[in-house]
């Protein structure tokens, strides 16, 4: 406990430090800005069932995709050195391919929802994977290969619909996207940390995590270490896939319908956005996980604390701005290194001392 | 990895071969379409109507293709354009002139260009993440100045808007009779002006090439004396600038500062600099080759809303499949080319 508490003092959180401090600044703000932006409170929603309610509920809830999100995103991004910008349009296919299968029987029992989950998976993985081969078989740059899907892929969601916005109306999908009867949490959040842990575990059992290193690192290197850096870069961009999927259910499920223009719309700039902030480097190699999902919620409590401040919801971007900018600027290698030469001054009139006696 | 052993000739010539490329595919679209389609295409109107349309798009592409050039990214573009349609609009209105409102439009550019060239190369922090805060900056403030559209109700501006160049000997005869010249607005002799600069810049004088060689090998170009941080600073610099007269082109052609407007004009300006040759990894490219990919971009909507297909899904699919099919090519052909200088 003793060295991980020095570790700390010495900055050996590393990539975690940035994320960390932003929350504690954020949560010190609300405290001192109103301190009943932390109460929770227990109250009966339409259906009649116990439900917490609260903004940092609202907080946790809101930010289920793109927590989820940033995982895949992390992957992508350590093993190809770049970033899928075309989440947002994936998800909306996904969304449109679940509610297509949901709505072609008369009625949605819980075997057809699973069944339209793993469709909209399947549909996700697919797109994705076309992303992966153009990055990892014809080795372009993701954020070019992505853009192709950027551009068209709103318009093939639409296209799956047939150009309607159709609704669901279900109570299983409507415990997907709010509460499950008896349980106070919102449902996202439970995926979230089914998600989260189904990570942890392949992340234990595989080494996937040391792979990906490597291959972001240097992909020459890992190839002659025998790992397949094609295949790493494929699958980074498949489980990225999967993540879309469960992103794009989960935002259909909370609307109770499929928008294929508004659902998860800039999604993709905001996972980016976790990721740096979990201090994860955008150019690929070493990442945590654990950082990208810190980092997605510091976005939600942004955007919450703006909301609760009454900014309108159009205004907030430019707040969010300003944030990001400090934020980086505090994380930029040249701001780190002045502030390690200022600290080492400090330090070196001690050290001079004892130098001093040793001659 | 041999690309970067022959380094001093290689972009240059990639970048001469993708040009290339673009030109013969938009000559054989454009003629494609006069062929089979008719119509529209037939008139030389239709052309300026493209250019008309796309002035603000070619400007903004100018300046993410001298970005992508040195290697960085710049999403912000098409937030300062809008953001920069709105407060001139709201300034004219308010009794501002129009000389001033070229000052503002002109500063408001030049200081996103200033700060986010700031942050990216002298603070070191990611191009992708500060344009991003930028792009988000912009498109917030704009709304902040208002969340309705505004129209321009300024009367030396309107009679500036309506000044058109005519040029007789490319009109036709429409329906009724009446012969119609063919009409070009100023915004795109300013575009195609900027398009010769920019290529006069990239191609004659030491900070144009300063972008090649930053873009090609940093740690090379550091060895050969160049300041690269000063560099890439300026390049984000011209970016911003550029992104300013095209918000003042905009606003021409359209006379009106909406919140939405340019929306997801940096996609398609990414888009046009890589169809017209520009790689991201930096050091390939050519401000030509852009013009002809906005060109490309815009006669691919233009045929697909002529040949019938009216489902408004069909625009942005075919624009993907297009984007594919010259991403796809690009990469097949420089690889093809490396593969070859190996053996």
């Amino acid at each position: 406990m003793k060295e991980k508490f020095m570790k700390f003092r010495k900055g050996g959180l590393g990539q975690l430090t940035i994320p960390l401090i932003a929350i504690a600044i954020l949560i010190l703000f609300n405290l001192i800005r109103d301190p009943g932006f932390f109460s929770i409170e227990i109250t009966h929603n339409n259906d009649g069932n116990a439900v917490l309610a609260g903004n940092l509920i609202s907080v946790i809830n809101g930010a289920s995709e793109l927590a989820v999100l940033a995982i895949g995103m992390t992957l992508v991004t350590a093993a190809c050195g770049g970033q899928d910008i075309s989440v947002g349009a994936a998800a909306a296919i996904a969304g449109s391919a679940f509610v297509k299968v949901l709505k072609s029987g008369p009625s949605i029992s819980g075997g057809t929802v699973l069944l339209a989950f793993l469709c909209a998976c399947i549909v996700a993985m697919l797109f994705a994977a076309f992303n992966g081969v153009l990055v990892a078989v014809f080795k372009i740059q993701p954020m070019i290969a992505t853009l192709i899907l950027y551009t068209c892929g709103r318009s093939i969601a639409y296209w799956i619909n047939g150009g309607a916005t159709p609704t669901v109306d279900s109570p299983i999908i409507r415990a997907i996207g709010r509460f499950i009867p008896g349980v106070p949490l919102p449902t996202p959040v439970l995926i979230v940390a089914g998600v989260t842990i189904l990570f942890m575990l392949i992340f234990h059992f595989t080494s996937l995590e040391l792979f990906t290193q490597s291959v972001g690192i240097n992909g020459s290197a890992a190839r002659l270490n025998g790992i397949n850096d094609t295949f790493i870069k494929l699958l980074s961009f498949i489980i990225l896939g999967f993540c879309v999927a469960v992103a794009g259910c989960i935002g259909v499920s909370r609307l109770e319908l499929i928008n294929h223009e508004t659902l998860l719309l800039d999604v993709e700039m905001d996972a980016i956005l976790a990721v740096a902030i979990g201090g994860n480097n955008l150019g690929g190699g070493k990442f945590k996980i654990s950082g990208s999902i810190i980092g997605a919620y510091v976005i939600q409590i942004l955007t919450t604390t703006l909301y609760a401040m009454k900014v309108s919801s159009t205004d907030v971007k430019a707040y969010k701005a300003v944030v990001i900018v400090l934020l980086v600027v505090i994380g930029s290698p040249v701001i780190k290194a002045k502030f390690a030469k200022l600290m080492a001054r400090g330090r070196s009139s001690k050290q001079r001392v004892s130098m001093k006696g040793a001659k | 990895m041999d690309k970067k052993k022959d380094f001093r000739r290689e972009p240059l010539t990639d970048t001469q071969l993708l040009m290339m490329i673009t030109v013969i595919i938009f000559l054989a679209m454009y003629f494609l379409a006069m062929a089979l389609l008719g119509g529209g295409f037939l008139h030389a109107q239709q052309i300026f109507d493209m250019l008309n349309d796309n002035a603000p798009l070619i400007i903004v592409s100018c300046g993410l293709t001298i970005v992508m050039i040195g290697g960085g990214i710049d999403i912000s573009v098409g937030a300062v354009t809008s953001l920069v349609v709105m407060s001139c609009v709201l300034f004219l209105n308010n009794g501002g002139n129009i000389f001033t409102s070229i000052l503002l439009a002109l500063g408001i550019g030049l200081a996103f260009g200033l700060v986010q060239g700031f942050l990216i190369s002298y603070l070191e922090i990611q191009p992708f993440i500060v344009t991003l805060a930028g792009m988000f900056f912009a498109r917030g403030m704009t709304t902040i100045l208002s969340v309705n559209p505004q129209k321009a109700e300024n009367g030396a501006f309107n009679a500036l808007r309506e000044k058109k160049i005519e040029i007789g000997f490319l009109g036709y005869t429409a329906k009724n009779g009446n012969f119609v010249p063919a009409r070009m607005e100023l915004g795109v002799v300013l575009a195609l002006l900027i398009v010769l600069v920019i290529f006069i810049l990239l191609r004659y004088f030491r900070l144009g090439r300063g972008f090649y060689a930053m873009g090609g090998n940093q740690q090379s170009a550091l060895m050969l004396g160049i300041n690269v941080k000063r560099t890439r600073f300026m390049s984000y610099v011209i970016s911003g600038l550029l992104s300013g007269i095209s918000g003042y082109v905009f606003m021409m052609h359209t006379g009106a500062g909406n919140a939405t407007n340019a929306a997801g004009m940096e996609m398609n300006a990414i888009a046009s600099s890589i169809i017209g040759g520009t790689l991201l990894t930096g050091g390939v490219g050519n401000v030509f080759g852009t013009f002809f990919g906005t060109m490309t971009l815009t006669t691919i909507k233009k045929i697909v809303v002529s040949s019938g297909l009216n489902e408004p899904w069909w625009q942005s699919i075919t624009t993907g499949g297009m984007l594919c099919f010259f991403i796809l090519l690009q990469s097949v052909v420089l690889g093809r080319r490396n593969r070859s200088k190996k053996v």
